[in-house]
């Protein structure tokens, strides 16, 4: 058996490489997506399989997952063209084998030893823009991939340590921000370079066997500890089913559907029912499937070190030619969508098993807005961003108010420097009242956000939860709805206008002085809000997280005049409703 | 020797266990050094305690500089006043909007509750644009009317924050004087005035943070002030700033959020001044406390400065500050076993109560500490500190045996050696974590511990990252009480500019930089205390256009400024961080920050340095078995206080002294410098 001590030692060195890697592109990267937002991801994968050996610790969730298929794809790429040399770097951004979508630039690097390929190192990262029909590559009108953006397959762009210009050309060619290109590519080539230095560093001083004795041993005790946590979970068989609004080009509903089944210390995650694979581009692809299956079950265990054991106890079904399992040429552009629709059905089926290790679903839609126009010196602005919403009340507590969205850890820029940068203001930058799930732990409040644009401009929205509301978990009730709305011609603050796809549009015209207004969803709650003290539920009056209605039709609690809770009325109304 | 009036300077550290307290005479330059417990909750009570022990007569007092965690503990432990907010229409939530974050990657468990009420949040009709230009006049009857609600609500303290306030405060002001006018006390924080910078979050957070901290903090330094002057004290009453520079009481009580971190910036401080004495220009300080482990990164003499920090979820302070990394690593985390079977050390602390399982006051979980103890590093029969007679090493053997030996199946002391170097790991990872986000490499760097826990790891540290040396400093214990008497007064200032380098106008620039420096110097007068030069740093925060994150350029030059200087200076500065310049992209001008910097008198070292009058055979106070490495070795064991001057001495070795105990591995070597500073070094 590895010696205890050892194995403590190298894990934490492990990680803290992939860490490092992290951190050298977040401070070298010029795209505000990288550096602010931190969509980007770094680890080491198996020689072999691909599998996930070890992963940094502030890189995008969705990718630790992700990128293991990319890893796959450069595996793949190896047994049909032979095997690449010591200083060889692969990149590409296919997202059928990579996972997730175009803007994601996938790089990997075998690692030798001995002339053997040790491992695999791998760099993801947002680029800014990759080419398409839409800058920033968020187009809820794509029917196919080529509308996206421009696709590489895996291609090698560091050939035995030189890096081959023809390639960075063809990139360069296709963007149209070729400057955060070269500083995104640099960045990432930047943090493979140190993890490879690491690596063999660690290798020098503990030998390759040591090394892989301890990466075997990591995942033996990541499948072991996630074996413990299923088997507590009773035996059974555990449903969910939740719908995205429409695909953008249809305005037809698309059906999400889980059952989980729990055998022992074997978890079985069946997607059968699953509308097939959409025009629109909220397709997902199989790796991407996956990639959401690892997000959610770490969010639930979080406990469980991040490496591909915590999928080993887990046999994955995915339905064919589901949207589930996208293949060429289906668009996948608004992946975030249904990977945060995947998460929330395994939430809610799971949290039929085993209610106090579960949260209420957090609001489930990234929002990404666009508003574009032109200065008054004829250039171009575009304010691109995602919004918050709402957490799910959970068994510690409520909600968290306007957190980012389970897959991410972006935050959003300041107000004053999107006012200080692009032609509008905020006229509302605010909770959303009313907006959380009732539950005896209550969701957490989403956001209301309204822009008064300074000069003629146009619109662009890709949202969901427009008609099915972020769910709770264990009696707790769902947040509320998404909601978009926007000046129609000739009107000033009046928002009676609604995107005809709900929370998808392109081409919305505004005109100076005209608001859009977004009101994003809240957190489902958690436990029945029958069982929330009504001391709590006057507290959330006070402070208008909900109004003195709302405390009775969802609390059931009556609320005085002077805004403390009338116990005895609360109780006789508690028990007239329950009967 | 008897002492004419005022010339002693007295610095006070009040930390949560230990109020340290260091006296100097500037004539005579004799030294003394005291430890009292704190009195946590009566932070005055240690302060005189302490003061009274170093100087019998208050009046003999040129100036006693104080750090104090008061601000911090009454943040961690919500214990601020209740406070109002009076922020734009549209903008209630400014507080509970945050960045739209969460505490942790994985689990969505999170919760955040702001130190203001939602209920106790107004919103008035008002605003200004982003390029200053007011859209909307301020209506005094809405100010009138949040005051009314605030008082009746029985708020004490409000803070003002109004959106794009850095790019016109003319709306606050408005509000402030009208303010000024109806509420009963002086505890109104108004965001232009305490950070004119922009950014709405981090300014209302640090806005908002300084009026909950106001009532706290100020009645305590009042209340220190007033108590002082009333025995006796006639002197100047300063307090350490987070950044490590000095600002006299009253500042201090108007904007505490500045203190936050003042105990810890004194240490750090001082660490750097140290060590550039003694010839060492790049450090990496480590004070291992009870429950954590503080890092900060002195880079070619300076104390890396932090532009904000976090002292919670979602409690941001924004304010120039020395940047400290703390990790749960400390001598009372404990060691447990995951339930992946690996050995993992903290967060969770026995703290220094109950503390480690020797102290005998009812914890039975190991800590490092007890690791520590049952290794022979740490003298079970004398611990340091004074508060204890012995150490319960049967005890810690027990649990060590119990809680970590048995699962793993090792014997106590292979696993106690376990529980020491997982806890090295983690330390270094954490070090080499911070160097390399600032671009530096470590083995550059030595590795510097104070307080009272670090030296017993420094040769792990040296060994496992590959640092240079390290370097004990003579009273690792009280560095922090040093670092108040030389800390320099420094006042700061920042205006947002966020315009293209083409469009500024140079000598607006010039003159904004005379106003701060006016500004700066007329406050040092005022302070009156000694100085021996005043030194006015200009920086500006810069950005190729598009990008997020800035880099500080340091100007040099600060007349006559044109585009191309500050063109150069930029590109500089931007090579050293990133590598590469970027070609055909346009630069901007974010933030103008001017810190005006009185520098005190610094004392001669030398009167620290040991007294010579043992030799290295009369220093040794016998030997103890110490387990390293697998086995027992004979360890001579030092008071370290005794080692003469230039004295080499080869591990394995124990040194001991009030403060702290060093443990020099087999392999190292240690050489005592002419300030009585101990350099360590592989052989």
């Amino acid at each position: 058996m590895i010696d205890p001590v050892l194995l403590s030692v190298l894990r934490g060195r492990f990680e803290q490489v992939a860490d490092e890697m992290d951190a050298t592109l977040f401070n070298a990267a010029f795209n505000p997506i990288i550096a602010e937002a931190h969509d980007a991801s770094h680890g080491f994968y198996d020689a072999t399989s691909g599998d996930t050996l070890v992963q940094g610790k502030f890189g995008l969730p969705v990718f630790v997952g992700a990128m293991a298929f990319a890893v796959r794809a450069v595996i793949q790429y190896i047994e049909d063209n032979g095997a690449p040399d010591d200083g060889d770097i692969f990149l590409f951004n296919d997202p059928y084998d990579g996972g997730t979508h175009l803007n994601d630039f996938k790089l990997v690097q075998p690692i030798f030893n001995d002339g053997q390929i040790f491992c695999f190192a791998a760099s993801v990262a947002h680029w800014h823009d990759v080419a398409g029909n839409v800058p920033g590559n968020y187009n809820p009108a794509a029917t196919e991939i080529f509308q996206e953006g421009v696709l590489i397959p895996p291609v090698k762009v560091v050939r035995k340590g030189i890096i081959q210009k023809d390639i960075i050309s063809i990139l360069a060619a296709n963007t149209r921000l070729p400057m955060s290109m070269h500083g995104d590519l640099n960045g990432q080539l930047a943090a493979l370079r140190l993890g490879e230095e690491r690596l063999q560093a660690l290798i020098t001083q503990y030998t390759a066997a040591t090394l892989h004795e301890v990466l075997t041993e990591l995942r033996q005790r990541a499948k072991a500890q996630m074996q413990r946590h299923i088997t507590e979970l009773p035996d059974g068989q555990y449903h969910a089913t939740d719908y995205l609004d429409n695909d953008g080009i249809n305005p037809e509903r698309l059906t999400i559907n889980v059952s989980v089944t729990v055998a022992g210390s074997k978890l079985t995650i069946d997607f059968t029912g699953t509308s097939a694979a959409c025009s629109g581009p909220v397709n997902i692809s199989r790796s991407t499937t996956e990639a959401s299956i690892y997000v959610a079950l770490k969010h639930i265990f979080c406990d469980v070190a991040a490496n591909a054991g915590v999928l080993d106890p887990v046999d994955i079904i995915i339905p064919e030619h589901s949207l589930m399992d996208a293949t060429s040429p289906r668009p996948v552009g608004g992946y975030t969508e249904t990977i945060l629709r995947v998460i929330d059905v395994i939430f809610v089926a799971l949290s039929k098993a085993a209610p106090e290790k579960l949260n209420g679903c957090a609001y489930g839609t990234i929002n990404a807005l666009s508003i574009a126009g032109h200065h008054s010196n004829g250039s171009r602005w575009v304010m691109f961003s995602f919004f918050g919403g709402g957490h799910g009340g959970h068994p510690e507590g409520d909600g968290l108010s306007h957190g980012n969205a389970p897959i991410s850890m972006a935050t959003i820029p300041p107000v004053e420097i999107l006012e200080s940068r692009y032609p509008i203001r905020f006229t509302q930058w605010a909770l959303r009242e009313g907006s959380g799930g009732p539950g005896m732990h209550r969701g957490g409040l989403g956001g209301l956000y309204e822009i008064e644009v300074m000069n003629d401009a146009r619109g662009f929205l890709f949202g969901e939860r427009g008609e099915y509301p972020p769910p709770g978990v264990n009696n707790g009730q769902p947040g509320a709805l998404n909601r978009f709305s926007f000046d129609g011609p000739g009107e000033t603050a009046t928002f009676s206008q609604r995107p005809p796809m709900i929370s998808k549009m392109t081409g919305i015209e505004l005109q100076c002085g005209q608001r859009v207004r977004l009101e994003s969803p809240g957190g489902g709650g958690y436990g029945a809000p029958f069982d929330r003290p009504a001391s709590a539920v006057a507290e959330d009056v006070s402070n208008a997280f909900i109004s003195v209605q709302q405390a009775l039709d969802d609390y059931g609690v009556v609320i005085n005049a002077d805004g403390s809770a009338d116990d005895a009325a609360t109780d006789a109304h508690r028990q007239r409703q329950r009967a | 020797m008897s002492k004419t009036p005022q010339q002693t300077l007295v610095g006070i550290d009040v930390g949560g266990t230990f109020t340290d307290i260091f006296v100097i005479d500037q004539l005579s330059g004799q030294v003394s050094v005291h430890k009292v417990a704190s009195t946590r909750g009566r932070e005055a009570d240690g302060f005189f305690t302490g003061v009274r022990l170093g100087v019998s007569d208050l009046s003999e007092i040129a100036a006693i500089i104080h750090g104090t965690t008061v601000g911090t503990n009454a943040l961690l432990e919500r214990k601020g006043a209740k406070t109002g907010l009076i922020t734009t229409e549209g903008f209630r939530d400014l507080l509970q909007m945050r960045r739209r974050d969460r505490p942790s990657t994985w689990g969505l468990w999170g919760q955040y509750t702001p130190v203001v009420a939602r209920a106790q949040s107004y919103e008035v009709t008002e605003r200004v644009l982003a390029d200053g230009t007011v859209h909307t006049p301020l209506d005094e009857a809405d100010i009138r009317q949040a005051v009314q609600q605030l008082l009746d609500a029985n708020v004490e303290s409000v803070a003002v924050v109004f959106i794009n306030a850095h790019a016109n405060a003319c709306n606050e002001h408005q509000a402030r004087t009208l303010i000024d006018s109806l509420w009963p006390n002086k505890h109104v924080s108004v965001s232009s005035e305490l950070l004119p910078e922009i950014r709405e979050f981090e300014r209302a957070s640090t806005t908002a943070l300084n009026a909950y901290l106001q009532p706290v903090v100020g009645n305590y330094l009042r209340t220190l002030d007033t108590r002082l002057h009333s025995e006796g004290f006639n002197g100047e009453f300063l307090i350490v700033q987070s950044n490590g520079g000095l600002m006299n009481s009253e500042a201090a009580a108007q904007t505490p959020v500045r203190t936050a971190l003042s105990g810890p910036a004194a240490g750090v401080y001082a660490s750097a001044y140290l060590a550039s004495q003694s010839g060492f220009e790049n450090v990496i300080t480590c004070d291992m406390g009870g429950t954590s482990f503080d890092i900060s990164v002195v880079a070619d003499g300076k104390a890396a400065l932090a532009s904000q920090t976090s002292v919670d979820f979602g409690l941001v302070i924004r304010s120039p500050m020395i940047e400290i990394t703390t990790i749960g690593a400390g001598g009372g985390s404990i060691a447990w076993i995951d339930p992946e079977g690996m050995l993992r050390i903290g967060p969770e602390s026995a703290g220094s109560t109950p503390g480690p399982v020797c102290y005998g006051r009812g914890n039975d979980r190991p800590t490092v500490t007890d690791a520590n103890v049952v290794l022979g590093r740490i003298n079970s029969e004398q611990p340091i500190g004074g508060q204890l007679q012995s150490l319960d090493k049967k005890a810690a053997e027990a649990a060590i045996a119990r809680h970590i030996g048995e699962p793993l199946g090792m014997d106590v002391m292979a696993a106690a050696e376990a529980v020491v170097d997982v806890a090295n790991a983690v330390m270094a990872g954490a070090i080499r974590l911070v160097s390399i986000e600032r671009g530096h490499d470590p083995r550059q760097f030595a590795a510097m511990p104070f307080g009272g826990g670090g030296a017993l790891h420094t040769c792990a540290l040296v060994r496992e990252i590959g640092l240079a040396s390290a370097l004990v400093p003579r009273y690792p214990g009280i560095v922090s009480a040093l670092g108040c008497v030389i800390a320099d007064m420094r006042q700061d200032f920042v205006k947002t500019i966020n315009q293209p380098l083409a469009d500024i106008d140079p000598s607006a620039l010039e003159s904004h930089i005379e106003h701060f420096s006016g500004n700066g110097r007329q406050q040092l007068l005022e302070a009156k205390a000694e100085f021996s030069e005043i030194e006015v740093q200009v920086s500006l925060d810069m950005l190729y256009i598009g990008q997020t994150h800035s880099v500080d350029v340091l100007l040099t030059q600060v007349t006559q400024l044109d585009e191309t200087i500050i063109s150069a200076a930029f590109e500089k500065r931007y090579l050293q961080v990133y590598g590469r310049l970027l070609d055909n992209v346009s630069t901007a001008v974010i933030n103008l920050r001017v810190a005006v910097i009185g520098k005190r008198p610094k004392f001669d070292l030398n009167v620290l340095a040991p007294d010579n009058k043992h030799s290295l055979e009369q220093a040794q106070r016998g030997t103890r078995p110490v387990y390293h490495g697998g086995s027992h070795h004979d360890a001579a064991v030092y008071d370290r206080l005794r080692l003469p001057t230039g004295c080499s001495i080869n591990g394995p070795c124990v040194l001991e002294q009030a403060d702290t105990t060093i443990w020099i591995e087999p392999g190292f070597y240690a050489i005592v410098d002419k300030f009585g500073n101990l350099v360590v070094r592989q052989q």
